[in-house]
């Protein structure tokens, strides 16, 4: 069952629809892991998957190299805050205002794409 | 680069990391169309340059999670095999599945699912 909804949520991230926002609530819904587990499992599931990926795409020059230090600069602080705010949470309202970031991300995937 | 220009990718960086720090995903979802409408960068490199920039993030995010304990290494690693082979079937059905659609449907599973969240 685990390795079953890691495979789904590699197969939606792996066509880059965002497959963490998918893994979190499985974890959460379907195997009642608690929300600060689901979301390390992302992070970390995530890791090896971005470096593969990287590779590819430093490859085929698809990486516009010249944004990436004020991006990862801006970006290190950002993750730092959001770390630490999120582990003084407790996993019932972490749970809570994921969710209603999941209710954004879903509208967004519905109306938001103009394709 | 500009200053200007300087001063919104460090702005983009910001909200991505403090998003992707506190629910552990969704950076992606943050810096693909900042890319791509603030900065008119072309939406594969927009894709590419995003998982850049939120692989360092992660691993500052994995660790502070780490730090304070909040890790299951067996469910992990399950999970990890799962979603590997999973990335290479997805990144092989990317030009071959009407996209557009699928995000449609996977909106629908997201709404679902927050609503079930918030009240379970």
């Amino acid at each position: 069952m685990l390795f079953a909804i890691g495979l789904a949520a590699g197969i939606i991230g792996g066509m880059g629809i965002g497959g963490g926002t998918i893994l979190i609530p499985l974890l959460t819904i379907f195997q009642n892991v608690n929300q600060h587990t689901s979301q390390s499992i992302n992070l970390m599931t995530f890791i090896p998957m971005a470096v593969v990926a990287l590779v590819i795409h430093i490859k085929q020059k698809n990486v516009i190299i010249k944004y990436l230090p004020p991006l990862i600069a801006g970006g290190i602080v950002g993750s730092i805050a959001g770390s630490y705010v999120s582990v003084a949470l407790t996993s019932a309202i972490l749970k809570k205002a994921f969710a209603v970031f999941l209710l954004i991300m879903g509208l967004y995937e519905i109306f938001g794409n103009k394709e | 680069m500009s200053t200007a220009e300087i001063v919104k990718l460090t702005a983009i960086g910001l909200v991505t990391g403090i998003l992707n720090g506190l629910f552990g995903s969704g950076g992606g979802t943050i810096v693909v169309p900042a890319l791509n409408i603030v900065m008119k960068a072309e939406v594969h490199k927009s894709h590419a340059t995003s998982i850049a920039v939120i692989l360092p993030l992660t691993i500052v995010s994995a660790a502070i999670y780490i730090l304070h304990g909040i890790t299951d290494w067996p469910l992990t690693i399950r999970v990890g095999a799962g979603s590997i082979v999973g990335g290479y079937i997805g990144a092989s059905l990317l030009n071959k599945i009407n996209s557009g659609l699928l995000k449609k449907i996977f909106g629908i599973f997201m709404i679902a699912a927050s609503v079930r969240m918030w009240f379970h």
